[in-house]
């Protein structure tokens, strides 16, 4: 598989989005909405993390509107890695040292991908701190309330409020 | 894919070390230890991490880093004799 953006518009045509543990309630929602901003704009959106976030995106999107394709998240990982999956834009989130892992992982595993790591939780900052391999960061104190991290991301990928 | 539960594992570092933490103790505890990137196969599982990792074998027991999706890094040691010797047939001795 190879990457490649659409011509006509110059965005990229495969993003995966990565998601943690769902212990901290804005990640679900932000997936939702960077899948359903991405759509919009004409890239294919794959998700993969373990079971219980992916049950919970899967009863918030039962018509899989927003994310028609997940997995879990070991399983996306053998793909990378035997080369069977790839993707032009990769956001992971993490909320835990975990989570900065497995980007970490992603950035080898796909180093011509565009990597951007959402960072958020009740300590955001000691986590961005040990994501010291190249990727965009977006760092948000965030637990509850997603609005101030969804204003980043959106100033990040250029969308409108 | 296998389980890491499915294994007789004893915990080297407690959940929660970095792949930082986890490398430097391989590196100043054994004095055989291999290098290898992420998404290397170990025990049928995918090791995730900054490359580059340290596994650091004493006889046939390995020590490597292990990341649970919802938890954190922990660094376990597994006994087998195969592992090891796919370890020093597969792995870099240099970063």
């Amino acid at each position: 598989m190879t990457g490649g953006r659409h011509p006509e518009k110059n965005v990229p045509t495969r993003a995966l989005l990565v998601l943690g543990c769902p212990e901290v309630p804005v990640q679900q929602a932000l997936a939702l909405h960077i899948a359903y901003n991405l759509r919009k704009q004409g890239t294919a959106v794959h998700a993969a993390g373990n079971p219980a976030v992916l049950n919970l995106l899967k009863v918030s999107d039962p018509e899989k509107h927003y994310l028609p394709t997940m997995q879990v998240l070991e399983k996306c990982i053998e793909e990378i890695v035997g080369k069977k999956r790839d993707c032009e834009l990769c956001i992971v989130f993490a909320h835990s040292d975990a989570g900065i892992s497995y980007a970490a992982t992603l950035r080898h595993l796909l180093p011509e991908s565009r990597l951007v790591l959402v960072i958020f939780g009740k300590y955001p900052e000691p986590l961005a701190a040990i994501a010291d391999f190249p990727c965009e960061k977006i760092v948000e104190k965030a637990v509850h309330n997603p609005m101030q991290l969804k204003k980043k991301i959106n100033g990040v990928f250029g969308w409108a409020a | 894919m296998g389980c890491i539960e499915n294994l007789n594992y004893e915990k080297i570092l407690p959940l929660g070390a970095s792949f930082k933490e986890c490398r430097e103790y391989v590196e100043k505890n054994f004095s055989e230890f291999w290098y290898v990137d992420s998404g290397y196969k170990l025990f049928d599982e995918y090791i995730i991490g900054l490359p580059p990792i340290a596994l650091g074998i004493d006889g046939a027991k390995i020590v490597f880093p292990y990341t649970k999706p919802c938890h954190g890094t922990y660094l376990l040691a597994v006994e087998d004799a195969d592992e090891a010797a796919r370890i020093r047939k597969t792995a870099r001795k240099k970063k």
